[in-house]
């Protein structure tokens, strides 16, 4: 054969490139996607410290951590999805709706009338809450995966499908902290940390961060959602089961949601079918400031922590500065924006 | 033509049918690799080439015919199954994960777990391992010296990307390499890297099947030429005793080459 010219073929000189300050800045941010989160909350933290003192002061720091506390553990199931390249709209009903049927399962209510579970051990009922809220997560799961039906579409229709049970089976009726047993709110259980004030549920959603970046990190598992996201047809090639890890994603939020619920009744002292009907649109916000791209494949779980806090801090520093609430959730908005268009420029990286 | 031997084929497939709908991918198609030759899969476009080795490949299952992996009668469902039959392929979409890094990459699907109860409960990673074992691969083909082993392949250029991907066929297949227009988005030096590879495999005693639309890179390295035809085969020929042009002809149905011309047995790889 003829002799190719291959002796001159350095791919160490490719790598040699020299880059631009604006390019590394690129790269850098390519390859730790949450980078500019932390970026912005502590710039946010900066100028709302100077523009008034009370920001800053240890009480309102405890605040905007516990007010985190519901987007946050719910900030970590929409991030597994949004790593597959999904989207769950239906993660603030599901969570409400296991939050009821734990609170329903405690407490004799009028809903007790139509279902004979009242009354149960409140152990019994926190687990039966999660494990419903699991089961929700599964039917989106088994609904995009068996016949192949878009995520947005799917939890749009259980996000109206979960309301709508929530409120036949529970009959819009809240259940008053003070009629619940203390288990019920366990997670919202104040403890001081130094000049802090936090609660358990806190505590569970740190750990639940701590733990899901961990598994993301460092097993086949987080490889293959991160794979199935990335490129769908590639990870079916290289042999990954990518209907399996897709359904055990929704699955595992699933799980999340369940904790949240609990999380919930903790933070709001009650159960209440009207928690916030606005929860999926907020985590999402959450996870696309934090640095993960609604594309799939790209993110990180620490970052939708990050931008959970974001969201927060903004808030509540415009909100200390004075300034109305309509302007404030233009600002939410606009950082959204915002972090999409970074998402977009990072994504451009090239080699 | 070379005295047939006994050797049987490493991989055979008889009769296979793959239809796509009112589409039909394969038709009633035959195939013989014998063990360490480099078979070149050459037709034209929609001539079923990529269907045919898809199906070896694992990421397709034919509708009809059979097909044996070293004498075992096989049907894959999955990529997986094939690979465990020992056959690895780098397909044309190269089948890598842009977002991850290199060595999460090349063991896609298979990745190595921490011993003891943290990789079998827990399926951690070792990540240390895969890294350094990922090096090893790399530099034993040397095909690349990729210092960081944690970069983004999106990062990577067109052929370091390849080079990735023939490196994961390369690092895990024992039996056949199957590689699907390998060099259809490389330049000159780039190509001639995989062409070299490709010997470089056979030289370790590994069987090849190249898919490629680029006859004199065809002509340099193959042992035999199966020319696909119509969702068939519509002949064997070798490098020796056909031209590029008797190749062609036969690819557009112009020349029809009796059996008793082909070279449907393994011919005596001479490098």
């Amino acid at each position: 054969m003829s002799a190719p010219a291959t002796s001159d073929y350095n791919l160490d000189e490719e790598f040699a490139i020299k880059r631009t300050p604006i390019q590394r800045l690129q790269m850098t941010l390519h390859r730790y996607p949450w980078l500019s989160s932390l970026i912005v909350l502590l710039t946010v933290i900066v100028i709302f410290g100077l523009i008034n003192e009370r920001f800053l002061l240890p009480s309102t720091v405890s605040l905007m951590i516990q007010q985190t506390v519901i987007v946050g553990t719910l900030a970590i199931a929409q991030t597994l999805i949004i790593l597959t390249a999904g989207i769950d709209l239906s993660i603030g009903a599901i969570m409400i709706f296991g939050q009821m049927l734990m609170a329903n399962f405690a407490v004799y209510t009028t809903a007790s009338n139509v279902l004979p579970i009242a009354g149960q051990n409140p152990w019994i009922a926190i687990a039966l809450g999660i494990l419903a809220a699991t089961a929700a997560g599964a039917v989106n799961g088994f609904l995009i995966v068996r016949f192949n039906l878009p995520p947005f579409i799917v939890t749009l229709g259980t996000w109206s499908v979960f309301m709508g049970l929530t409120l036949i089976l529970f009959k819009a009726r809240t259940i008053q902290g003070p009629e619940m047993p203390e288990e019920m709110k366990l997670m919202g259980t104040r403890f001081p940390v130094g000049p802090f004030n936090l609660t358990l549920g806190v505590v569970v959603m740190f750990l639940l961060f701590l733990l899901f970046a961990w598994i993301l990190k460092n097993t086949a598992w987080g490889t293959h959602v991160y794979a199935v996201g990335d490129d769908p047809v590639a990870a079916q090639l290289s042999g990954i089961s990518t209907k399996r890890v897709l359904f055990s994603v929704y699955v595992v939020a699933g799980v999340i949601m369940g904790i949240a619920a609990w999380i919930t009744i903790g933070r709001v002292g009650s159960a209440s079918p009207n928690v916030d009907p606005m929860l999926n649109l907020q985590t999402i916000t959450a996870v696309v400031i934090g640095g993960t791209s609604l594309f799939g494949g790209r993110g990180a779980v620490i970052g939708s922590l990050l931008g959970a806090l974001i969201v927060n801090a903004v808030e509540m520093g415009l909100s200390l500065a004075g300034v109305d609430q309509a302007y404030r959730i233009t600002a939410i908005g606009m950082l959204v924006i915002l972090a999409v268009g970074i998402d977009q420029w990072i994504r451009k990286v090239k080699a | 033509m070379s005295a047939p031997t006994s050797t049987e084929p490493v991989v055979k497939g008889r009769g296979l049918v793959k239809r796509f709908g009112s589409v039909t991918g394969l038709n009633h198609a035959d195939f013989d690799l014998f063990p360490g030759e480099v078979l070149a899969v050459i037709g034209d476009n929609g001539a079923g080439k990529s269907t045919l080795i898809k199906c070896f490949a694992g990421a397709h299952t034919p509708d009809e015919g059979e097909m044996w992996v070293n004498g075992e009668q096989v049907s894959f469902r999955s990529t997986h199954e094939a690979r465990d039959h020992g056959v690895e392929t780098v397909f044309q979409t190269l089948a890598v994960a842009p977002a991850l890094d290199i060595s999460a990459n090349l063991y896609l699907g298979r990745e190595i777990r921490k011993p003891g109860i943290l990789g079998k409960v827990f399926r951690q990673l070792d990540k240390k391992r895969m890294k350094r074992e990922a090096g090893e691969h790399l530099q034993d083909l040397g095909i690349m010296t990729v210092q960081n082993l944690s970069q983004a392949v999106e990062t990577l250029s067109g052929g370091q990307r390849q080079a990735v991907s023939v490196a994961r066929a390369a690092a895990f297949g024992s039996q056949v390499i199957i590689l699907d227009e390998p060099t259809a988005a490389l330049g000159v030096r780039e190509s001639a890297k995989v062409l070299n590879l490709i010997q470089d495999l056979r030289d370790r005693g590994l069987s090849v099947i190249l898919i490629s639309h680029n006859m004199p890179q065809v002509f340099e390295v193959a042992d035999r030429v199966h020319v696909q035809r119509l969702g068939h085969r519509a002949a064997v020929i070798t490098p020796r005793t056909h031209s590029m042009n008797d190749a062609v002809a036969i690819m557009t149905g112009a020349l029809n080459i009796p059996e008793n011309e082909q070279t449907l047995a393994p011919v005596n790889a001479s490098a």
